[in-house]
């Protein structure tokens, strides 16, 4: 640490070309945090799993419809402690086509399978009591500006009432939230009571979209899909059941490879940074060879003048990864602002800082190895004859 | 000497020294390639996936959809409104008199793609006979078209690319019902291709439903006013609530949400590599003129002015750029160009197959990208080599 005001004396010997240095490093690892952030997004359905919960959805296709019968017979199957279900009802709101997604739910059952949502004790009881009541992730309700207690018009693009007519509207009776910002991403929904809709619809009616089943013992998750697949064999509606994890990993594959597509763009942009900056490095280090030797006279071991300048080509990098990181997290707000809803939120989870830091060491590493080793083997005389 | 001479001459001397300074010269094009490389490729991958919306639907074709609903997948027409729309007037007929019009069915269903186990939602659309004609964009390139009344299908080119088990004459399982996959069709790279087709009728029976998502059709009357009647005479039924959309409206409105991604996404990642390497360019064309500090100040010593200077050094950067730019183009066109990319559409929740682009207005644009980043990159330095004063460049130097 006592090194440090040398190391830093030496850094900004050339202001302009350490801060344009420091900049481009910035950018690179502002980008590694915001597209990281992307990818979090993307697979924090996964991250957000309880491998206590199962999915069951119709075998052949997930938009069609299962019967609502089926939750007492899944309550069955040993190894099942809950059962809840969902039906997709296809928003549209102020006449926008899936401006957010809402389920119909049995609110106890719902509530009960989703522990991580959190909602007043008085609003969760209003819920369940209220068969045209509905709840609002916050993030929705702050979007929206909607208030406890107001009517939310919501239409549908798929289930027409009895009167044929696709326009719905529920009693806003409580506002949900989470605290952790891998589950907030499923809290930007609306919850409606399934006794109201159920009745008051044209088509379908006594059929949902998905089972959640809650298993005793994440060990028999495997078994007890199994089993509950097997109930249902050779019926009309056969069921595929899977860990709900599976479930979030499947969804992200349909979206394609999104990991291999940033890594590769990452790995593009680091490139290009070691070669700029493992060429400025060297050069700063070239011109310094007398100062260098002038140390090594003063009797500065061989390893602790390599040691320094590896030590300013690290110095160099973390602070352009923390200007790029810090910059990133600064514009997180804004960005998940700017998308309103139609994209999971961003946000920087612990490991994308673990691994800015491993990147920070490797190019450190790869940048300042070369000009330290030459050091090293740096003779007094040669150098300060100035003969490079 | 006139000033162009001097200008001719400082910059052929530059240009002539730059294999003395290979190693400088190379990070500036290297740096350069490598931003406009990614550059590029992340446009054509916006460019691509806007071709293939682009390419899909024609203005001269109606689809119809129920009232209220945005996608074919939460629509619903009865099998007697699909009869009542094709007898409408504003329905293009063929020479026979039969309408050119298909009611279709529209499901999903899970195919893993090539060399993977996890499912996807590939669209299956099941198309009345009359699809064909309506649709003449369409035609085999591969096995022949389904009969009529059997469990047979024809895929799109990309699908059969892009998802398993689709290749001409396998089987493949949906429901309880095997397909046998006769043949593979073209659509000159519309969404299309993502899709699977069978005949209406046994889809209907297959998937056990009743009705159709949504008819498509050729209008009598590609006009304005020739949609306007149509239209009327759609709401003029009280038997049928349906939306009429042109194709390419409807279309467009199908990937709001995937084209506004991938074009933040591809634009967003370039700017921020282009003012990295900005960034990179000035430092490695300051130092490019520091280890020529001497040179050039005895060239001004001996009587060349500031402007040939800084013209020579801005040459020198735009042509580094140039150099650099072209690469990064290059790579980009070789590795990416026409590589299939399958990904989910959010807004009709099914998979949609696009193809990457290199276009030469893509390839414009990543050059003039990086002639923008040596310009930027080679002013303020060259400014400086020009005026340094001479005794001090000298003895420094």
């Amino acid at each position: 640490m006592k090194y440090l005001p040398l190391l830093w004396a030496q850094l900004f010997r050339k202001k302009t070309r350490t801060t344009l240095t420091v900049l481009s490093v910035g950018v690179a690892f502002l980008l590694f945090g915001l597209l990281q952030a992307v990818e979090t997004a993307f697979e924090s359905g996964a991250d957000s799993a309880d491998a206590k919960r199962l999915l069951t959805t119709a075998r052949y296709s997930i938009i069609e419809p299962l019967p609502m019968a089926y939750a007492s017979r899944i309550e069955r199957v040993p190894g099942v402690v809950g059962v809840a279900y969902a039906d997709w009802f296809g928003a549209k709101y102020q006449n926008e086509s899936n401006a957010f997604a809402v389920f119909a739910v049995d609110p106890e059952r719902y509530l009960a399978m989703y522990p991580e949502f959190v909602i007043a004790p008085e609003q969760r009881a209003a819920f369940a009591a209220t068969r045209t009541g509905a709840i609002a992730g916050k993030r929705l309700a702050d979007r929206y500006g909607w208030t406890v207690g107001q009517k939310l018009p919501i239409s549908s693009e798929i289930h027409a009432r009895t009167d044929g007519s696709l326009d719905w509207e529920f009693d806003l009776v409580g506002i949900f939230d989470a605290e952790d910002p891998a589950v907030r991403a499923n809290t930007e929904v609306v919850l409606i009571n399934v006794a109201h809709f159920d009745e008051a619809r044209q088509f379908n009616r006594g059929k949902t979209g998905w089972y959640i089943v809650r298993v005793a013992d994440a060990q028999q998750a495997r078994a007890v899909s199994a089993e509950i697949d097997r109930q249902f064999a050779n019926s009309p509606d056969e069921t595929k059941t899977a860990p709900e994890k599976e479930f979030a990993l499947g969804f992200a594959k349909q979206i394609g490879d999104i990991g291999a597509l940033v890594t590769r763009i990452l790995f593009a942009v680091f490139f290009t940074i070691l070669i700029l900056t493992g060429n400025t490095m060297a050069q700063a280090i070239r011109e310094r060879i007398p100062e260098l030797a002038v140390l090594k006279t003063l009797g500065f071991s061989n390893t602790a003048v390599a040691a320094l300048v590896l030590g300013e080509a690290a110095l160099l990098l973390a602070l352009g990864a923390a200007l790029g990181m810090a910059t990133a997290v600064a514009m997180l707000p804004a960005l998940n602002a700017a998308a309103s809803g139609r994209f999971p939120p961003l946000f920087v989870e612990p490991a994308t800082w673990l691994w800015a830091a491993g990147v920070t060491a490797a190019l450190a590493v790869a940048i300042g190895l070369p000009p330290a080793l030459r050091v090293n083997r740096l003779r007094i005389v040669d150098a300060l004859a100035g003969h490079r | 000497m006139s000033r162009m001479n001097q200008v001719a001459h400082i910059t052929l001397i530059n240009l002539r020294t730059i294999p003395s300074r290979l190693g400088t010269s190379l990070v500036v094009v290297v740096g350069i390639a490598g931003v406009v490389g990614v550059l590029v490729s992340v446009l054509a991958m916006a460019e691509g996936f806007r071709h293939t919306l682009a390419t899909t639907g024609r203005p001269s074709r109606v689809i119809m959809l129920r009232a209220g609903s945005d996608a074919e997948l939460t629509s619903g027409v009865a099998r007697d409104q699909a009869t009542v729309l094709a007898n409408l007037p504003g329905v293009a007929r063929a020479a026979a008199g039969r309408p050119l019009i298909s009611a279709e069915l529209v499901v999903m269903v899970d195919l893993p793609r090539r060399g993977e186990t996890a499912p996807n939602n590939v669209p299956f659309r099941g198309v009345q006979p009359a699809a064909f004609a309506v649709r003449d964009e369409v035609h085999l390139v591969e096995g022949r078209p389904f009969e009529p009344g059997r469990r047979e299908v024809i895929v799109g080119r990309k699908a059969a690319r892009t998802f398993a088990g689709l290749d001409v004459g396998s089987r493949i399982a949906f429901r309880d019902s095997d397909w046998t996959v006769v043949g593979a069709f073209e659509s000159g790279g519309d969404v299309h291709e993502s899709e699977i087709w069978a005949d209406a009728e046994v889809a209907l029976s297959a998937f056990r439903r009743t009705g159709f998502q949504s008819v498509t059709a050729s209008l009598a009357d590609a006009s304005d006013s020739g949609l306007a009647a149509l239209r009327e005479s759609v709401a003029r039924d009280r038997r049928l609530s349906i939306t009429v959309l042109r194709e390419p409206e409807y279309y467009a409105k199908q990937a709001s949400i995937l084209t506004r991604l991938i074009g933040v996404l591809g634009y967003s990642v370039a700017t921020f590599m282009a003012i990295g390497a900005t960034f990179g360019a000035l430092n490695c064309m300051y130092s490019a003129i520091a280890s020529r500090q001497t040179e050039i100040a005895t060239l001004r010593a001996i009587g060349f002015g500031g402007a040939p200077v800084v013209v020579s050094v801005m040459a020198e950067a735009l042509a580094l750029a140039l150099v650099g730019g072209a690469a990064g183009a290059a790579v980009a066109y070789v590795y990416c160009d026409g590589a299939s990319l399958s990904t989910l559409n959010f807004n009709t929740f099914s998979q949609v197959a696009f193809d990457f682009r290199v276009t030469r207005g893509l390839v414009a644009q990543g050059l003039a990208g990086a002639l923008v980043i040596g310009a930027v990159g080679g002013l303020l330095p060259a400014i400086r080599a020009a005026r340094v004063p001479v005794t001090t460049a000298l003895r420094t130097g």
